[in-house]
């Protein structure tokens, strides 16, 4: 009883803070929208969505039109509707900014006509007619599930490989749950796949040239790899974590994960903000460093802003020197730096005698994530450039049976953008299949 | 300060503002309502023979979100006794005794008539409206609209009641003719000391895709219904300035369409009312948005250095002329503002698509351009512009003198 009690009190905390919208509310914003010529939130969509479209479709009540038009150009359209950066999207091109008036809630209307095509099961696209060719995807997250999707509607056979239990990639292991759900993942997942090719997890690649021989073509969506250690003393004591394996695990539990009284979390990208409000709701007291200003950090301003209102409190210009404890943490050991220009790269210093002890029992890394040189290396002639998979305009990478597409190419960027590149890599790949000019 | 106390065929209000003949004139306790939340007076909802109402009366245009830009109804006059109705008119005037209380009535035969105009005589009431307008219901059995309809029955019936009538009498027409000023002139001829427009217009609001049944629907069937609310004002103060132009019209005229706001009933006022009546938006809102319109007005007035509506009246009727008359050599063309621009390009494709291709788009900017040469001036991109006074459209000086269609070298009957 107890538990379970709990456990609510846990959902609760953990609540969407884009919720779904009702069919009223969803009327009312869409009858807001402009229907802008050439619209500028098309524009600044990575998979270019008629926006403009969809939400009049929304209007007119057309909602499961609406759908079609989102999923044509995105079949992962109900999950960047929840997790996109929005304002720096979309929303942030809308007129209505030069109009200081509150612009479109694009991304909450896209969620909500997906949402309603998905709830209802209703799909739109069916597997093309057999061409006889046969694609391997390694990696079944935003990139590789948007190719595998377009690859079938071409008529392509495709063999989704996953190293984990569950496919999603970080929309599953990733994204903050207040955000994107578990439940969200699966029935995302569910819908997408529904279209007929095969994933199968639990089914980590180490050599991809060992598909070669079955494969006509092999897109490579692996994303990025483990949290990037900082190398300082007591890195491996109990309670240190690693961003990306704590936010893992805090999915791959469903919440139900331990966390320390007083966190200190490493880092001033999303990853960091994403950690650090996921262990206030959890119930810590949260401190976040970072070694240059709040001018300088990576993370959306509206991310830090959430942050603070989840009490979560900065301190910049802060490197760390050690991990104290004996197998425990027990404190951070930090000093303080200076800035010797404004630019974003500027040298940094530290300040002479400034060395001070942060008390707290968990610290967690989140200093960017490593890339996976080797993994790609074993891969013949496949270049890349500061760990990340060289392609062309096809995502044709330079061994021509290999394309790539997601964080592996970027170096981490949005889900919307996996899905934009495993997308047009599909067609990328059925050029190279079909022989197409 | 302007004085809003205005005179209307003789009729002594406290401001220009009436409820016009309907539901929220339905009961001695929303008149009294009314008149505390400053409205001048009322026209009581139509006395007549006993009537019964359908259940599931109204239904209305949605345009995006705004909830009732058009209402209907397939209501009849009063389903109360005319003894309930006089009781509680009688009191609302003891109460009230400086706010205009007219009664609407709608009668078949001239005793009825006769019968009904003395007994609220009797009480007290300051003047008559004729019911001519109604359009569903009694017109079948030769009220309403059936009235206002044939000129000569509207003239008949007028006389049954101005020969017996010592208060002023308001004949209300209805829109749903080809001609006002021919029911119009009508009354006047039956001795009507003013008239009252627009009654609401034959309409069916929409269809319901589920049912497939018209709007509104009483058991599966619906029936047609009169159209009233924001949706109908340009038809009525078209028909105003008709009566207000006309050189034979000489009655004051109560202006009744679409009013919810102190700026709509200036432009009535400008078109040619003295007076105003206002239902839909009242069946909105509620009586309260009597404030904003005795003080929205009151301030038009002072900021215009006027002292009374009076002074308003028909300013804008005066500058509706024939087509014919119209200057051919005088010419605008659309500017846009650049920083007022937001971008959105609707002006572009609204030129493009739906008028002179005289928008361009050009490398490098979201702000289109006008092409000078080509635009005709016809007002479109800046009426679809979101952004107020972003488009304006500019006079160009054309130094030719003014040219009518008459005189026009592409007129074949020069
Ligand atoms: C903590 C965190 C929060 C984020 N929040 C957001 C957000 O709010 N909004 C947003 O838009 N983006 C967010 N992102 C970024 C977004 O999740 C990624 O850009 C996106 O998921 C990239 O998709 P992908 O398919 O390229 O890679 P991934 O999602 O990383 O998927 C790669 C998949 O490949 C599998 N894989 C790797 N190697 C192998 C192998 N050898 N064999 C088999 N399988 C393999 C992995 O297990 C994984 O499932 C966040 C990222 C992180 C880390
Ligand atoms: C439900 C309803 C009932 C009406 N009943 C009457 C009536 O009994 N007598 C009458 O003269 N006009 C009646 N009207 C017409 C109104 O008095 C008025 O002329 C018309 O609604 C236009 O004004 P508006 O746009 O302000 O609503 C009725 C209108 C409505 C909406
Ligand atoms: S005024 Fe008419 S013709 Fe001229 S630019 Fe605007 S829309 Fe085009």
């Amino acid at each position: 009883m107890k538990r379970n009690s709990k456990l609510e009190d846990l959902n609760k905390k953990f609540e969407k803070i884009k919720p779904q919208m009702t069919p009223s509310e969803a009327v009312v914003e869409s009858s807001r929208c402009l229907f802008c010529h050439d619209a500028p939130c098309i524009i600044a969509c990575p998979t270019s969505i008629d926006i403009p479209m969809f939400i009049r479709q929304i209007m007119t009540k057309n909602t499961l039109g609406s759908a079609k038009t989102i999923f044509s150009q995105n079949i992962l359209g109900k999950s960047c509707g929840q997790v996109c950066p929005t304002s720096v999207l979309c929303e942030g091109a809308c007129v209505y900014h030069d109009l200081n008036e509150k612009p479109i809630d694009i991304g909450r209307l896209q969620a909500y006509a997906t949402g309603h095509a998905i709830d209802k099961n209703i799909h739109f696209f069916e597997k093309g007619k057999s061409t006889g060719k046969k694609v391997a995807i390694i990696g079944a997250g935003p990139a590789g599930l948007a190719c595998a999707h377009e690859l079938t509607m071409l008529g392509h056979k495709v063999v989704v490989y996953e190293a984990n239990k569950k496919a999603g990639g970080l929309n599953m292991y990733g994204v903050a749950p207040y955000k994107f759900s578990n439940k969200d993942a699966i029935q995302e997942l569910k819908y997408v796949s529904a279209i007929g090719f095969e994933i199968k997890t639990n089914s980590p690649i180490e050599n991809p040239s060992k598909l070669e021989k079955e494969f006509d073509a092999i897109f490579l969506g692996a994303g990025l790899g483990g949290s990037k250690k900082i190398n300082i003393p007591g890195e491996d004591l109990s309670g240190v974590y690693g961003a990306t394996e704590f936010i893992y695990n805090l999915r791959d539990k469903d919440l139900k994960v331990n966390v320390g009284k007083n966190v200190v979390v490493i880092g001033g990208g999303n990853t960091a903000i994403d950690a650090a409000v996921e262990s206030s709701l959890l119930g810590a007291s949260v401190t976040v460093i970072y070694r240059r200003s709040e001018k300088e950090q990576t993370a959306y301003s509206f991310e830090v802003e959430h942050a603070k209102k989840h009490d979560v409190k900065f301190v910049y210009l802060t490197s760390p020197i050690e991990i104290l404890g004996k197998k425990k943490v027990d404190g951070l050991k930090c000093i303080k730096n200076k800035l010797k220009s404004s630019s974003r790269k500027s040298e940094i210093n530290t300040v002479k005698d400034s060395q001070f002890v942060i008390p707290c029992d968990m610290v967690i890394i989140a200093r960017g994530q490593e890339k996976m040189i080797d993994f790609f290396k074993s891969i013949s002639k496949l270049k890349l450039d500061d760990g990340k998979v060289v392609v062309n305009k096809d995502f044709q990478t330079t061994n021509p049976k290999y394309f790539a597409g997601g964080d592996c190419i970027n170096g981490g960027k949005e889900v919307v953008n996996a899905v934009a590149n495993g997308r047009d890599a599909a067609r990328g790949i059925d050029k190279y299949l079909m022989k197409k000019k | 300060m302007a004085n809003l106390e205005t005179g209307f065929a003789g009729i002594i209000t406290p401001n220009p503002f009436w409820l016009a003949s309907a539901p929220p004139t339905n009961t001695g306790y929303q008149v009294m309502n009314a008149f505390r939340a400053g409205w001048g007076g009322a026209v009581w909802k139509t006395l007549g023979v006993p009537i019964v109402n359908v259940s599931s009366r109204y239904s209305a245009v949605a345009y995006k979100n705004n909830r009732m830009m058009g209402l209907n109804n397939i209501e009849l006059i009063t389903d109360r006794s005319l003894e309930t109705n006089l009781k509680e008119m009688k009191e609302v005037k003891k109460k009230f005794p400086k706010n205009a209380l007219i009664a609407s009535m709608m009668f078949e035969k001239k005793e009825e008539w006769h019968d009904c105009i003395k007994r609220c005589e009797d009480i007290g009431i300051d003047g008559f409206e004729l019911n001519y307008g109604c359009p569903h219901g009694v017109c079948e059995r030769g009220m309403g609209s059936a009235v206002g309809q044939n000129p000569d029955v509207c003239e008949r019936i007028t006389s049954w009641v101005t020969d017996v009538a010592t208060k002023p009498v308001i004949v209300k027409l209805t829109p749903n003719v080809t001609d006002i000023t021919k029911p119009a002139l009508a009354a006047q001829r039956g001795g009507a000391n003013a008239v009252s427009l627009i009654n609401t217009i034959n309409s069916v609001t929409g269809v319901n895709l589920e049912t497939m049944a018209p709007n509104p629907t009483v058991a599966g069937h619906s029936t047609h219904g009169g159209y009233c609310g924001p949706a109908v004002k340009p038809i009525a103060l078209n028909m105003l300035a008709e009566l207000t132009n006309h050189p034979d019209f000489k009655l004051p005229i109560s202006g009744i369409g679409g009013i919810e706001t102190w700026q709509d009933a200036v432009e009535y006022f400008l078109m040619g009312a003295t007076t105003v009546q206002v239902c839909t938006a009242v069946m909105h809102y509620g009586f309260r948005i009597a404030t904003d319109l005795n003080a929205g007005v009151s301030n038009y007035l002072d900021a215009n250095k006027m002292k009374s509506v009076i002074e308003l009246k028909g300013i804008a009727a005066k500058k509706l002329r024939k087509w014919q008359e119209l200057d051919l050599n005088y010419k605008v063309i659309a500017h846009i503002d650049p920083v007022k621009c937001i971008s959105c390009q609707l002006c572009y494709i609204a030129c493009e698509d739906g008028a002179h291709q005289s928008i361009e788009l050009l490398p490098n900017t979201r702000v289109p351009k006008i092409i000078e040469d080509t635009c005709v001036g016809c007002n479109l991109c800046s009426l679809v512009c979101p952004v107020e006074s972003c488009i304006t459209m500019v006079e160009v000086k054309t130094n030719k003198k003014k040219l009518v269609w008459a005189d026009h070298p592409a007129n074949q009957s020069n």
